[in-house]
């Protein structure tokens, strides 16, 4: 692989024994059209395309300055983050992961490429490469906005009609924006503002675990 | 005469051939189909993101509700995710039950793939039958987690308990007589895997009859044969697994290929279909159950003869037990800690995957070191196959789309998550 692209692709360190490498959005057509056609390759097959939103890796909610007074939120505080208005976003934060199988070699490998600063972001589609990715792109492109440039169809897939918003985006909240009930003088289903509270049963914790621990891990080994 | 226009129709989304809920757009030209534009996403849940805000194990529950037609192969896919992550080894016994539990799963779908592609396309008495069977399966559910349905039996480490040496049984009321209590409970007199064991027994019979009904039946061929046929290299491009992929001829299959927990050391075979039309897959899905019923009996008889634990001994994955609990210090904040907040995965990612009766089903798991998943992504088999649709359906005739929605054995709660 390395030979093959150079300084295309980084290889990303593997936890579980799987292949990853990170590719820039720029050469990400021209290696994925490699992978495929090329017989010592030969990844015939797209599995998966999933969207990753990058915006609160790593951060944790468990606030225990002070004992909460109030409600459900067991010591979490909530501010409402809206990011989506801004001109630029973190050059990390949305990402495009791409699960390739080889039926041929019996392989698996997953490709990465960030979308870059760019609101709203944009990558470049793989369905003239792979035709299955049509779907799996739509999907992405409805949860998290991103847009895939050479895309035959790209609509929204999972949401309702008319949806607004991309909801798997990490500032989105979990319990939407909108909800709908019946509007007996109007004769219909009617939208308005969402009438309840996030609420947290389990805050999110971060904990360092020696176990896992890299340094320990190699001293161990000798 | 009338000159004829193409037009557009609606199919669904309440449509008892739709399997669930899907809505089609179909354009088309007299009977004969253009283009069909499937609208899903009305059963779309949000499960991935509520994963997010959930502690691992909570979100066990979630999976059988995914495809819930092979509910413990969900659980499956994701607790072996997790596994991964935290790098657990599942004690012997743990691996040969879920096994055997993946097959009895695997039989589940296929008995109602088969019942309800049968209703579909006009072989009314397949339903009858198929359930008949299934009833069966599902009391071995109930009688290994409680639940008919959704078992949340699989965890990270084993599975929640060991086989239950009594089967639960019929308890006499004023709708069925005495008699009928007795003979229902005569198989039920011995332990599970006695009543699994009459069941593989019995079996290959039951698929004798379907085959009987429907394998050299005019109107089935009629309906299938040369329907929505796809070449193997297509069938690779659009994504397709499990038996769709192997209807076409491609000898693929994660069990033998990327062999998971015990399948490495089982006896079974792939069947292969030649044509890539729907009476193929048919016949795909119809081998697999009687290979599934080997994998069963191997895993009985093996279960028979080896006792052992069916979970990992790591109280920081898995609760003690309640008597461990009562009289020892470090066990009760195992289990307040685990109960509270859960266990945290290292920091990563891991895809893993499983063959579950409708082709790959894989979790991508990514993990910034939390007790909850930073991201989880379910690949369900199902949304690749449908969204090959209008090119399977072109230029077929609308009664064919019911056919090939059969085929395909869909269902929403996978496509949509």
């Amino acid at each position: 692989m390395d030979e093959r692209f150079g300084e295309q692709i980084t290889r990303i360190a593997s936890t579980c024994g799987e292949l990853t490498f990170e590719v820039a959005k720029d050469d990400l057509h021209d290696v994925a059209t490699a992978l495929r056609n090329e017989g010592e390759f030969g990844f015939e097959m797209l599995i998966d395309v999933c969207g990753v939103d990058y915006l609160t890796y790593g951060s944790d909610e468990w606030n225990t300055s002070s004992a909460t007074g109030t409600g459900f939120s067991r010591g979490v505080e909530r501010e409402p983050v809206i990011l989506d208005e801004a001109d630029e976003f973190d050059t990390r934060r949305f990402a495009v992961v791409f699960h390739l199988l080889s039926v041929r070699h019996n392989l698996r490998l997953r490709l990465r490429a960030f979308t870059g600063k760019d609101n709203p972001p944009v990558m470049r589609s793989v369905v003239d490469i792979w035709n299955g990715a049509n779907w799996f792109e739509r999907e992405v492109f409805d949860l998290f906005g991103i847009l895939f440039v050479g895309h035959p169809d790209l609509r929204r897939i999972l949401t309702d009609y008319g949806f607004i918003g991309h909801p798997f985006r990490k500032d989105f909240p979990l319990i939407g924006n909108v909800e709908v009930s019946y509007d007996a003088e109007k004769g219909r289903v009617a939208y308005q503002p969402v009438s309840i509270e996030p609420r947290t049963l389990v805050p999110r914790v971060i904990r360092d675990d020696n176990r896992y621990s890299a340094d320990l891990k190699d001293n161990a080994d000798g | 005469m009338a000159e004829i226009q193409s037009y557009t129709m609606n199919f669904g989304p309440q449509h008892p051939a739709a399997h669930g809920v899907l809505r089609l757009v179909l354009e088309m030209e007299g009977e004969v189909i253009h283009r069909a534009d499937p609208h899903v996403g009305l059963l779309h849940r949000g499960t991935e993101k509520l994963a997010e805000s959930k502690p691992f194990n909570q979100t066990i529950g979630y999976m059988d509700r995914l495809d819930y037609v092979s509910m413990m192969c969900n659980e499956h896919g994701y607790v072996l995710a997790i596994e991964k992550m935290l790098d657990v080894e599942v004690p012997i016994r743990a691996q040969y039950i879920r096994v055997m539990f993946d097959e009895i799963t695997r039989i589940l779908n296929h008995l109602l793939w088969l019942g309800g592609h049968g209703l579909d396309i006009g072989a009314m008495t397949m339903f009858l039958y198929c359930f008949r069977e299934r009833e069966d399966l599902m009391d071995c559910y109930e009688a290994v987690s409680g639940t008919r349905m959704h078992a949340t039996y699989y965890r990270p480490g084993g599975v929640y308990r060991d086989l239950p040496e009594s089967m639960p049984k019929y308890q006499e009321s004023k709708f069925r007589s005495k008699k009928e209590i007795d003979r229902l409970n005569s198989i039920r007199d011995g332990s599970l895997l006695d009543f699994i064991e009459a069941f593989t027994n019995k079996f290959p019979g039951c698929v004798d009859e379907y085959e009987t009904l429907l394998t050299d039946n005019r109107i089935w061929k009629q309906r299938t044969v040369n329907i929505a046929v796809v070449s193997p290299e297509r069938a690779m491009q659009l994504g397709f697994t499990g038996p769709m992929l192997r209807g076409s001829g491609v000898e693929w299959d994660l069990r033998k290929k990327q062999p998971y927990e015990v399948y490495d050391r089982l006896d079974f075979d792939i069947p292969v279909g030649v044509n890539g039309d729907c009476y193929d897959r048919y016949l795909v899905r119809i081998e697999e159950m009687r290979q599934s019923n080997q994998i069963i009996k191997q895993c009985v008889k093996w279960l028979r003869a080896n006792a052992g634990p069916v979970m990992v001994d790591d109280h920081k994955v898995v609760a003690p037990t309640r008597v461990e609990m009562k009289d020892d210090m470090e066990s009760l904040i195992h289990h307040f800690k685990l109960f509270t907040e859960g266990y945290c995965v290292p920091e990563g990612e891991a895809y893993a995957a499983i063959e579950h009766p409708k082709g790959e089903f894989g979790v991508y798991l990514i993990s910034d070191g939390a007790n909850k998943p930073y991201r989880v992504k379910i690949r369900a088999p199902g949304f690749a196959h449908i969204s090959a649709m209008s090119e399977m359906v072109e230029g077929h005739m609308l009664a064919d789309v019911v056919a090939v929605i059969g085929t395909q054995d869909i269902v929403f709660g996978e496509v949509d998550r």
